[in-house]
């Protein structure tokens, strides 16, 4: 075993002697999560709104009023009875065309039945749905003053159907979109670093040709599989720390739950993508290759994962094949345990998938390299 | 007693049948030559008896043990110096050689005595990556690197490939030089010249061993008497002048001359030059030479391709 802290005291001065991973390891992380965390938000603001009244009265006035009134609308637009139909839709410069019928008071003073039609851009499908509900959302509150005000009135006839249609946030109250996409972005980080720095660190002594001179010491495989993964793995760890500060102190990312599960499952977890980066090693013989397969199986992950898009959002087979995906596992045990407070009772399930996940990677990765290096 | 023995070794990539059953000994202290044209076999060869890759078929053991099964144990008894520069280029020279003194359990004083001579030669670059070393000082810190934990039989590939005149002269000093610590040292090349540097040779091409022998012997094993020849005109119209000879054994060139040989046994001087001159040839000079280790090849080559 003395053997392998030779090899990693060489890791080590080789990775810090590396001009291209030093930037890598220290300010990847806090460039990413002080870009990408205020990049990838899914808030929707400043909907520009085309509103087509066609009504013209007092009432269709005071709806118009409320979404001028309203922080998330920008009316661009505005077009009369007379005007056709515009095509400021699909020029694109705006996301929501809102018409209001000719017979808008008139119905409603009556009590039946009115239909608005609004028009959305949904060539972004969230950001559509969104929106759309923000609009429906202040006709809803529109509706139930004028029947608070109209009580009387409307007494004399049937009492309108009532819908109370309230909201609340729950772990995430303010829906600060930073508190949900920060603990995804950290494992992001963490398992680039597992997956290509590893790959890549061991392809380097294949492209170079090292290896050649390697295998014939007595440095056994598994020395130097262990000397090649452990400094990812103190890497993977460190930076993991660093970006927990960061979503501390730069975004107040709440931390209800023991931070020491986080970094328990972390040491988990890295083996999982350490394991997926050896693998990825044995499949490569150039750096270059090797980048190119990580990328392949990163995007893959990534999306399938539920960082960005919800997986219950996903089709069936979709959510199915998340299953397989370890960066499914982490997200998950991140999100709940500094957003939701969880704790060993509420994840370790997960730990139970990735610690069998670690030891079916590794074994197969060990076995795939026993493989190619004869 | 053989430090190496090889028996029926075959190794097939695929399609490809790098080694085709050769089989030869390795003696004690001996400097051994593997010499052949790219694509002989030669490295696949050393890659198998230094456990780097497995053999299909044959009897292989080096010191006795045998490379597929007791790997661990030639490991750690013989130094290899791979054909290309194989060392950290982002460790220094002091680094690397630390380093592969540390695996083998050494150190760089235990071994200096070994090493001295070639040491000595890079110690001022200690401090210096290795990727910023000249072609010669990177091939003195390989073989360095090699010899770090006192090996009993070395390996070198190709050592002096694509290396200038004056270094590969040095080098073949140094490889004569190591004959006092009692290693057996196995050495591949291209260059024929360098045949006549090693004991003992095994010519090598196509996965065969066409011959081995020391280098003397296979010199004057040519077995015919050997001319060279130059008239007034290239080398080309000669070269087609002789080929319709009707006595012609063998002609190919030899650097500014050709090399020929002839069916009769008898000195043939003068007629090959009466016939020369009827061909329209003139300043022709014809010499008797003696063979060396190239003609061999070429002519055993040329045997072997029929």
């Amino acid at each position: 075993m003395s053997a392998l802290k030779f090899i990693l005291q060489k890791e080590f001065k080789q990775i810090f002697r590396d001009k291209g991973m030093l930037p890598i390891i220290f300010v990847m992380p806090i460039m990413q999560l002080m870009v990408l965390s205020f990049a990838a938000t899914f808030d929707v603001k400043n909907i520009q709104l085309e509103i087509v009244d066609r009504d013209h009265s007092q009432l269709s006035q005071s709806l118009i009023e409320k979404y001028e009134a309203s922080a998330y609308f920008n009316i661009v637009e505005f077009k009369h009875a007379t005007d056709t139909k515009g095509t400021s839709l699909q020029e694109g410069s705006v996301n929501i065309s809102l018409e209001i019928p000719n017979d808008f008071e008139k119905s409603l003073t009556q009590n039946t039945p009115v239909s608005l039609s609004a028009k959305v851009n949904a060539i972004d499908g969230m950001t559509a749905g969104i929106s759309a509900s923000y609009a429906q959302s202040i006709i809803q509150e529109f509706r139930e003053e004028y029947i608070n005000k109209n009580k009387a009135l409307l007494a004399q006839n049937k009492t309108p159907f009532k819908v109370n249609f309230s909201m609340q946030n729950w772990y995430n109250s303010t829906l600060n979109y930073k508190f949900y996409m920060v603990p995804g972005l950290l494992v992001l980080l963490v398992s680039m670093i597992g997956m290509f720095l590893t790959s890549m660190n061991i392809v380097k002594e294949k492209e170079i040709g090292t290896i050649e001179q390697l295998n014939v010491t007595p440095i056994t495989k598994g020395e130097f599989i262990l000397g090649k993964v452990l400094p990812f793995w103190c890497i993977g760890m460190f930076v993991l720390s660093l970006g927990l500060i960061i979503a501390k102190l730069a975004f107040s990312v709440p931390m209800l739950g023991p931070i020491y599960l986080i970094f328990l499952f972390a040491m988990l977890y890295l083996l999982v993508v350490l394991g997926i980066g050896l693998f990825i090693s044995t499949l490569a013989d150039t750096q270059q290759q090797s980048m190119f397969i990580a990328w392949f199986f990163m995007v893959i992950f990534v999306l399938l994962s539920g960082m960005f898009t919800p997986i219950e959002n996903m089709p069936v087979w979709a959510q199915q094949i998340t299953y397989l995906n370890p960066f499914r596992y982490f997200i998950e045990v991140m999100r709940s345990v500094l957003l939701k407070g969880a704790t060993w009772d509420d994840i370790k399930i997960n730990f139970l998938i990735i610690g069998i996940y670690a030891i079916i990677i590794n074994t197969m990765s060990v076995l795939a390299y026993r493989k190619t290096n004869g | 007693m053989a430090v190496i023995e090889v028996k029926n070794l075959r190794k097939s990539y695929g399609e490809v049948k790098a080694l085709k059953g050769i089989s030869f000994d390795v003696k004690q202290n001996e400097i051994f030559g593997l010499i052949g044209p790219d694509g002989a076999g030669k490295s696949t060869l050393i890659r198998i008896l230094n456990s780097l890759i497995l053999s299909d078929e044959g009897h292989v053991s080096v010191m006795g043990k045998d490379p597929n099964k007791q790997y661990q144990y030639i490991r750690n008894h013989i130094g290899y110096m791979p054909g290309r520069f194989s060392l950290y280029e982002d460790l220094s020279v002091k680094e690397n050689l630390e380093f592969f003194a540390t695996i083998f359990g050494t150190t760089i004083k235990k071994s200096y005595n070994l090493i001295k001579d070639i040491y000595q030669q890079i110690e001022p670059f200690n401090d210096r990556k290795a990727g910023a070393l000249s072609g010669g000082m990177k091939q003195k810190l390989a073989l360095c690197s090699a010899l770090i934990h006192y090996p009993k039989v070395l390996f070198l590939d190709e050592p002096t490939t694509g290396v200038d005149p004056v270094s590969r002269k040095e080098f073949w000093q140094i490889i004569k030089g190591l004959h006092q610590h009692n290693i057996t040292i196995i050495v591949s090349t291209p260059y024929m010249d360098e045949a006549d540097l090693c004991d003992r040779v095994a010519l090598m091409n196509d996965g065969e061993i066409l011959r081995i022998d020391t280098p003397q012997n296979v010199a004057s094993s040519l077995g015919k008497t050997l001319y060279a020849l130059e008239t007034n005109e290239g080398n080309y119209k000669l070269i087609k002048a002789l080929r319709e000879y009707p006595y012609m054994d063998s002609v190919f060139p030899f650097g500014e001359k050709l090399h020929y040989t002839d069916q009769r046994e008898n000195d043939i001087s003068s007629e090959l030059n009466s016939y020369l001159k009827d061909k329209g040839f003139s300043k022709i000079s014809i010499e008797r030479i003696a063979s060396n280790t190239e003609d061999v090849f070429i002519r055993l080559m040329n045997n072997q391709k029929q």
